[in-house]
């Protein structure tokens, strides 16, 4: 690009030249306010939590204290964290969490690659109506089928397959495994999406050229297609991974009470009527606690692959 | 040549019915999951629900439940007008803040990849669950000087106090303030979409605009913005649809409390209809005014 437009030392230009600059300044400056106050109300909440649960009672009330206990003493906050793991049962809820959000984002990569290929690839009739039918899914919100999906699940019986009363699947995971089997689960119909957009960009040289050397169909799914849709398929996975993490709606409707997860335990603790729960001060400390006990897999989670979370999109080519 | 078996169709045919076995499981899982339900609801909205040991019982009561819901139910219109209020008004600053904060997001600065990193931390956490941990301090009685720090609406409204507003325009200000935390938490996903969007925008463009003149002003609302306006279209949609269906809102709770507090499932299920159609309406609203405007690559 020619510079030879900004040389020029003529006193109009050097003052134009500084005006620039200083207009620059001000604007990184604002943007750095703005960015910082931005930074500040999303992790606000969540450092004062984890300070609050490593004081103890007596600080709470102590208006002197804000942010560092006035006695910091280790003992007390292993204490707290021993009590709410106690009272929210946590070893058991934290393996039962865990384990259902693998199950399920583990079948949702499967089914929405899948899906997403056939979506992407495929030319068959319906198969813009099948699209459309994707978004619904995801247009329509969950309370509206809460409660036929409680009953149908209550009464489980496949096209009348299975007898009468059908089976009460509820308490189970199997209601989540069926619905993410289908590509139904939660927010599945984005996840679709993004995956049937990603495949649309891959080119189709690769495709032609795998069919050329002999590839039938589901081989040429996956030898070539599955790992180059590794990318999308890790960001599919932590989504919904995540997601799951932090459901309590469907978890709720599902399990009920019968299986701990984490957010179950956490809403069981604060309604519990355990002397520790109670007693006024103690309340709020057990629920930032247990709070900091919820989210810290996912904190951890999100260190380690933070890079794949912040990137995801650009990759998924949403755009396209 | 003789060929056999599917490989008689002819290889555009083969392919579509290969694409079918792919996409199968979906179509189960609509007609199951989705169709069954929908349909189902409907009518649990027309009559009255009792589940028993051996299956449920449908009474069919016309327009009962809905009669129910306005007339009889104590909240529910007000848990009603509150949430769309609440949710029209938070939309929009949802839309602006997430537009501007992905500009933001796209220059280069020192520290850029940290705020992102930052500006991405809501939807790990679950928008609700950092609300929920904000909401608690204030309810747990923690809205006093010290634990409450600087963001809490009291302080604001503490300050204005001082100043002798009308309380009106104090507590306006106020509420928003308080609302603060929930719309930013709700901006990440939009944010992430908008910055894919504008990534997407070739430097060219830019280069090409600045040669002939244009300013940075200029060359935001002519390129810029007209190049994201299909990414507008989806981060609305994406917005109204999260925002209402985001469960930490009175409807939400009050229909979820009676359906499993009560155990009244057919009003629940009204209550959701006449929910979801407002919110429906709306999509339909915004679709017809906005498509219009929208500028397409093709």
């Amino acid at each position: 690009m020619p510079r030879a437009i900004n040389t020029s030392t003529s006193l109009r230009a050097r003052r134009t030249r500084a005006l620039r600059r200083l207009v620059g300044v001000i604007w990184a400056l604002t943007r750095a306010v703005l960015i910082i106050g931005l930074s500040y109300v999303i992790l606000y909440p969540m450092f004062v939590n984890i300070s609050k649960s490593f004081m103890t009672p007596r600080d709470l009330v102590d208006t002197t204290v804000k942010w560092v206990a006035r006695d910091f003493r280790i003992s007390n906050v292993v204490e707290n964290y021993r009590n709410a793991s106690r009272l929210m049962d946590y070893p058991r809820a934290l393996l039962n969490s865990i384990m259902l959000s693998l199950v399920v984002s583990s079948v949702q990569v499967i089914s929405c690659s899948v899906i997403g290929y056939g979506l992407a690839r495929f030319m068959f009739p319906g198969r813009n109506l099948l699209f459309v039918c994707v978004i619904i899914t995801f247009l329509v919100p969950p309370q509206m089928m809460m409660v036929p999906m409680f009953l149908n699940f209550r009464f489980f019986n496949v096209f009348g397959l299975l007898g009468d009363r059908g089976m009460n699947l509820l308490g189970t995971f199997w209601p989540f495994v069926l619905t993410s089997v289908t590509g139904m689960g939660m927010r599945n119909g984005l996840l679709i999406y993004i995956v049937r957009q990603y495949f649309r960009g891959v080119s189709r040289e690769l495709e032609e050229a795998a069919y050329v050397d002999g590839a039938g169909q589901f081989a040429t799914f996956t030898r070539v297609m599955i790992p180059n849709a590794v990318p999308i398929m890790i960001i599919v996975f932590l989504f919904s991974f995540v997601w799951q993490w932090n459901d309590a709606l469907w978890t709720t409707t599902y399990l009920g009470q019968a299986i701990n997860i984490l957010p179950v335990a956490f809403d069981r603790m604060m309604m519990s009527s355990h002397e520790l729960v109670n007693i006024g001060n103690y309340k709020p400390m057990m629920a930032n606690t247990g709070m900091v006990l919820f989210v810290a897999p996912l904190l951890v989670l999100y260190a380690f692959l933070q890079r794949h979370f912040v990137e995801s999109v650009e990759r998924a080519g949403i755009v396209g | 040549m003789k060929t056999r078996g599917l490989f008689r169709l002819g290889l555009e045919r083969r392919r579509a019915f290969t694409g079918y076995i792919y996409v199968f499981p979906f179509i189960v899982g609509f007609a199951l999951f989705f169709v069954r339900p929908f349909v189902q609801s409907v009518i649990f909205s027309l009559s009255e629900l009792r589940v028993t040991q051996t299956g449920y019982v449908l009474k069919f009561v016309g327009l009962n439940n809905y009669h129910y819901a306005l007339r009889v139910d104590p909240s529910f219109v007000r848990a009603f007008t509150e949430t769309m209020v609440q949710t029209l008004t938070a939309i929009p600053a949802v839309l602006v803040l997430s537009f501007f904060a992905a500009t933001l997001l796209n220059q280069e600065f020192r520290g850029r990849t940290l705020a992102r990193v930052i500006f991405f931390l809501p939807v790990i956490l679950g928008a609700g669950v950092l609300v929920r941990m904000g909401q608690q301090q204030l309810m747990l009685g923690e809205g006093t000087a010290a634990g409450s720090g600087i963001l809490s609406g009291q302080s604001v409204r503490f300050l204005f106090a001082r100043l002798r507003l009308p309380v009106g325009f104090i507590q306006y200000i106020t509420d928003a303030v308080d609302r603060i935390p929930g719309i930013v938490n709700a901006s990440a996903i939009p944010i992430l979409i908008f910055l894919a969007g504008l990534q997407s925008i070739p430097g060219s463009l830019y280069e090409a605009a600045e040669i002939e003149g244009a300013t940075s002003w200029e060359s935001f609302w002519k390129i810029t913005f007209p190049l994201l306006s299909p990414l507008f279209m989806v981060n609305i949609v994406f917005v109204i649809v999260d925002s209402f269906a985001a469960g930490n809102n009175p409807v939400v709770q009050h229909i979820e409390g009676i359906a499993w507090g009560r155990g009244i499932y057919g009003v629940s299920v009204a209550m959701t209809w006449m929910y979801f159609s407002a919110v429906g309406l709306l999509l339909l609203i915004v679709f017809g005014l906005l498509s219009r405007r929208v500028f397409y690559h093709e």
